[in-house]
């Protein structure tokens, strides 16, 4: 008999079931059931000590992490000040909404949720949808900065109903003087995906957390960030704080201090006004660079913000390209400005000042004649360069070579890149017959030399190289720019001048501007202070397609000048470059009113008022309103901005190469035309009449630079 | 007990009640807490039930062996009709659901059902006669009283209960002598069918939840969570606990349902393992004292019916606490006694109810021999 009852069915057709056997499997099956019971009571009970007492660090580390949030603070972004204290770059206070697509039920309708309460127009919900589009779904988005408190509030109280939106007091990146500083400081924003792959730290996912996106903000990002602050706070299921366990506040970022005078930065940029061009002034005994301007621009503000499509669409489209800083990455032609430069050069292989030639307005190097844009009669050094006679540099560049030339190009700071905490610089070309062999693949010709003596050809050169150049110029010594201010007094190696050749070409700069020269307009209007200088004008196009000065804005001549002042003991360097000014007399004007805000101030703004009122405002205001009048045509009908920091500005940089490349065609053109040509048809052409630097009278000759001062 | 009690009194059965009486009181401090400290959300009331409940226990308690004799079947097939009617009104009302409202009172007869079943099936192998137990003929009219308000519960849906009443109805039959080969057939029958079953007859809510159970991981955010969130409470509470009110998992709504269905996790987190023995405990005393109230039971209906009794307290208690533990998927049963919720603690008071029936009948007519 079984344990439970039944026999086995072989045994007997029909086991007995009796009362009695019934009753004893009650008992023993009770008994198997009350073994159940107890035996699940025990393994419930083992369980429960299991789970309670072995894994207990767990589950209470677990526990721990459900009830307490730990939310970073993005930490105060570090100042960035003038060289008088002042900011440049601050932080101000502001109430702000992001999203984290991750956490939002609906995006589509919680968007536009927002954009109703906001009130937000179309082509910002566009960006917006974009951006949540391309994030991780763990980036915060940013939706709005600078609410103020109503809707602040009005999105707070709303919250339930709108999962994954995050309102929060914040800090929102200000620039003071907006456009003026944009290229020199750059933008903040949020990181991108791919910056928080390449440092997964969570402060970059952090709603309201910016890095620096360009130029010093990126550069000096180290010191800027500073330290994140935490909040612990106990939080339900759903979200909601109960309480604050523990603040910890965050450390703002250091300050960085630069060399840069603000109001210097900002006048200099307003004072280009409607022109594109660039301001570079050092400071020649310490090489501080005291404003490097770059105009157009755009508004650091409202990038940090979030670049608006229709903003950038507007900025893309110009062909000023307000994406590009000048300074750094714009390239010209020297042209004549490199003149007094090249006299060093001259005055080091030995040349004297007092060596004269007779300019016919031209000169024949070899067999073939070059032009001059004037006839100067007998010319001396002096006179070369405030007259800016090319045919005086035709010859003593050819009788010096020009190797030697450049080497003393590259010894004032062209074709040099410096050590500036600067995102990128293009530092342009130094011709030489090395170069040429290197690069072009064919030998150095005469012609060559020419172009290059008056900074033509493949010449090409930043704004802040000028500059250098000109307080390398003015003092004898290797100015080495710098951009952060320290208190130490940086020494410079001298150049092996004696100071009576120093002074000479100071004497001849200055005679350029207040004396017999090409710049006379530039004349500060100071009794005591004499500012000395060189004009430049740099060709952009054959001048079969443009003579320059009139006609389509991007086939004008650019418009150059370097300067430094006072004359004779010079303080302050710098250079000026207007794109497309239609000659040198765009430029110089800038470089007086600049010289003059920085010796008295108020006169140099009075200057600038009456200008801006011709303008329509500051650049600030003329920018404002050139947004609205693009934003009105535009409508909602603009491309996004692109997604990759990289490419905000690699579209720009892209156009600016192929921008600048007429500059070399057109001396390479110039070249090979000359080459079809023979040397004969220039002999044959008449020399220029004295009296017009007008450009018929140099039309055969499209390498030669052209003053137009006079 | 001792001498100067009455004897009215001395008679009850003191062992179930004391651990009975603890079990409610602690539920009324778990309660509150689970309610972040408010006595009247969920204790209050819970305390009241009980009163009533206990009130209706005695009722029950008092009826005599003849009458409840009587009154089996007929009290069976108005409970399945009820069960009928639910189903009827749901289909009307466009919807499932699992009670009638008449008037102010709800009825679940599916919970009525547990019991009524168990008192059916003890009242049939009771009065059929001894021979006739391994004949499978008479196990279609058993088969019949388990399987008509299974169909039914089934299709409200309500899986639990249905497994309930199963389980209440097995145990019977089993306790009953039924042959053990019938047993092991069906349990093989029933593995076989379990895949079939998962895929054709649970609704895709009931496969989340086994799937879910198999691997919590693979849905941590929705019923995984539920059980994830269950273990952070009991395990985080260590051996004594938090402490009384000071949950964090249920008071900042991590813990789903933390004054019913996971009513020992918030129990466990701040009362800790300590708590935990005292409740399994003082189940044990009453499941124990159930069953020897059955095998003290003078005839085969009274011994099955208590026997049934116990197992069907008994199974709400293992699926509850198994299923806050990670060890069966998420059911939506109760812990008797403790957790909030009136139908589950009126099925519990009427199985203590009857068992205190039982142990009466015991007394009045002591078992004496082998024969009734």
């Amino acid at each position: 008999m079984g344990i439970f009852g039944r026999r086995k069915i072989g045994a007997k057709p029909r086991e007995l079931v009796s009362q009695t056997t019934l009753e004893n499997a009650f008992n023993r099956r009770t008994f198997v059931i009350g073994g159940a019971m107890g035996g699940i009571g025990t393994i419930l009970a083992a369980r429960m000590a299991y789970i309670a007492i072995a894994e207990n660090e767990r589950w209470v580390l677990e526990s721990e992490s459900n009830r307490v949030n730990l939310s970073l603070i993005p930490p105060r972004r570090g100042w960035i000040l003038d060289r008088n204290g002042a900011p440049l770059a601050s932080n101000r206070a502001d109430f702000r909404v992001d999203v984290i697509p991750d956490r939002m039920n609906d995006p589509e309708q919680t968007l536009s949720s927002l954009a109703d309460i906001l009130d937000l127009p179309d082509t910002t919900v566009a960006d917006i949808t974009k951006r949540i589009d391309d994030a991780r779904g763990f980036q915060p988005v940013e939706v709005a900065v600078g609410l103020n408190y109503d809707q602040f509030a009005a999105i707070s109280v709303r919250l339930p109903d709108l999962p994954g939106v995050v309102p929060q007091r914040g800090f929102s990146r200000f620039y003071p003087t907006g456009p003026s500083v944009g290229h020199l400081l750059g933008y903040v924003g949020p990181a991108s995906a791919e910056e928080y792959e390449e440092r997964p730290d969570p402060i970059l996912i952090t709603p309201g957390y910016k890095i620096g996106k360009d130029a010093l903000e990126q550069q000096f990002e180290q010191d800027l960030q500073g330290k994140p602050g935490a909040r612990r706070v106990e939080v339900t299921a759903s979200g909601r704080i109960v309480r604050d366990l523990e603040t910890r506040e965050d450390v703002q970022g250091d300050p960085v201090r630069l060399t840069i005078d603000g109001p210097l930065q900002d006048y200099a940029a307003r004072r280009i006004g409607l022109e594109s061009g660039s301001c570079v002034v050092l400071d020649c005994e310490t090489g501080d660079v005291l404003c490097m301007s770059s105009m157009p621009s755009f508004d650091p503000n409202s990038f940090s913000q979030g670049i608006g499509r229709v903003e950038y669409a507007m900025l893309r489209e110009d062909e000023r390209v307000p994406l590009r800083n000048k300074v750094l990455k714009g390239l010209y032609p020297p042209g004549s400005t490199v003149k007094p430069m090249h006299c060093m050069a001259f005055l080091d292989a030995g040349v004297k000042p007092e060596e004269t030639i007779m300019c016919n307005g031209g000169r024949r190097i070899g067999n073939r004649f070059f032009n001059c844009w004037s006839n100067h009669g007998r010319v001396d050094m002096a006179k070369a360069i405030y007259q800016s006679c090319d045919s005086y540099f035709y010859h003593f560049a050819q009788q010096v070579g020009f190797e030697k030339v450049a080497e003393w190009a590259h010894k004032m700071g062209l074709g040099e890149e410096f050590e500036l905490p600067v995102t990128s610089q293009f530092y342009g070309t130094v011709p030489s017959p090395e170069w040429k062999l290197r690069r072009r693949e064919s030998e150095w010709q005469p012609y060559d030399t020419v172009n290059s003596s008056i900074g033509q050809g493949y010449y090409l050169t930043n704004p802040l190289q000028l500059a250098v150049m000109a307080a390398r110029l003015a003092t004898g010594d290797k100015v080495m720019p710098r951009l952060r201010l320290t208190d130490e007094k940086p020494q410079f190696e001298h150049f092996d001048f004696s100071p009576e050749e120093i002074d000479y070409v100071r004497q001849a700069m200055s005679d350029t501007v207040n004396g017999p020269g090409t710049a006379g307009r530039a004349r500060l209007p100071f009794d005591d202070i004499l500012m000395a200088g060189k004009t430049g004008t740099a060709q952009v196009v054959s001048l079969s397609i443009s003579d320059g000065k009139t006609g389509p804005w991007k086939y004008r001549d650019h418009g150059l000048f370097v300067f430094f002042a006072p004359f004779d003991k010079p303080k302050y360097a710098g250079a000026v470059v207007i794109e497309h000014g239609g000659g040198s007399g765009s430029a110089y004007p800038i470089a007086r009113d600049v010289m003059t805000y920085l010796f008295d101030p108020a006169k140099g703004l009075e200057a600038l008022r009456a200008l801006e009122e011709q303008w329509g405002g500051t650049a600030q205001q003329r920018l404002d309103s050139k947004y609205r009048a693009y934003a009105a045509a535009a409508g909602a009908s603009v491309p996004p901005v692109p997604t990759r920091d990289e490419d905000i500005f690699d579209q720009v940089e892209a156009e600016a190469r192929l921008a600048a490349r007429p500059d070399r065609e057109l001396a390479e053109g110039a070249n090979r035309r000359r080459e079809d040509d023979q040397a004969s048809s220039q002999i044959s052409r008449a020399p220029p009449s004295a009296q017009t630097p007008e450009r018929q009278a140099a039309s055969a000759a499209a390498e030669t630079s052209q003053e137009s001062g006079r | 007990m001792s001498g100067i009690v009455p004897a009215p009194i001395a008679r009850q059965p003191w062992q179930m009640l004391f651990p009975l009486f603890g079990l409610i009181g602690f539920g009324a401090l778990v309660l509150t807490s689970a309610a972040a400290g408010d006595f009247d959300a969920y204790a209050k009331s819970h305390l009241i039930r009980f009163l009533v409940l206990f009130g209706m226990a005695v009722v029950i308690s008092r009826l005599s062996k003849p009458l409840v004799s009587f009154f089996t079947y007929p009290a069976y097939l108005v409970i399945l009709l009820l069960l009928m009617a639910v189903e009827i009104v749901g289909q009307v009302g466009g919807g499932s659901q699992r009670w009638l409202e008449v008037g102010p009172i709800r009825i679940q007869p599916s919970e009525l059902m547990k019991p009524a079943v168990i008192v059916a099936l003890a009242h049939y192998y009771g009065s059929l006669p001894v021979g006739m137990i391994p004949n499978w003929r008479a196990l279609l009219p058993a088969a019949g009283i388990i399987l008509a308000p299974m169909a039914f519960v089934l299709l409200q849906p309500d899986l639990g209960t249905s497994l309930a009443i199963a389980f209440g109805g097995g145990v019977v039959m089993f306790l009953a002598g039924l042959p053990i080969r019938w047993f092991i057939f069906a349990g093989v029958a029933g593995i076989a069918a379990i895949p079939l079953a998962f895929f054709f007859a649970l609704q895709p809510y009931q496969q989340d939840r086994v799937t879910t159970f198999l691997d919590p991981e693979s849905d941590p955010l929705g019923e995984g969570y539920q059980i994830t969130q269950s273990k952070i409470a009991i395990g985080s509470g260590g051996i004594f606990g938090k402490g009384f009110n000071e949950g964090s998992q249920s008071h900042l709504n991590y813990l789903p349902e933390p004054h019913t269905d996971f009513v020992f996790a918030t129990m466990a987190e701040e009362w800790g393992l300590i708590g935990g023995i005292f409740v399994l405990g003082a189940f044990a005393i009453i499941l124990r004292w159930g069953l020897s109230v059955a095998r003290a039971a003078s005839d085969r209906f009274s011994k099955l019916l208590a026997a049934g009794m116990t197992a069907t307290i008994f199974f709400y208690v293992a699926i509850n606490l198994l299923m806050v533990m990670g060890f069966a998927p998420v059911v939506g049963i109760p812990l008797p006694f403790i957790s909030h919720g009136g139908s589950s603690m009126m099925t519990n008071m009427i199985c203590i109810g009857v068992l205190m029936m039982v142990h009466r009948w015991n007394r009045n007519a002591p078992r004496t021999g082998l024969i009734t």
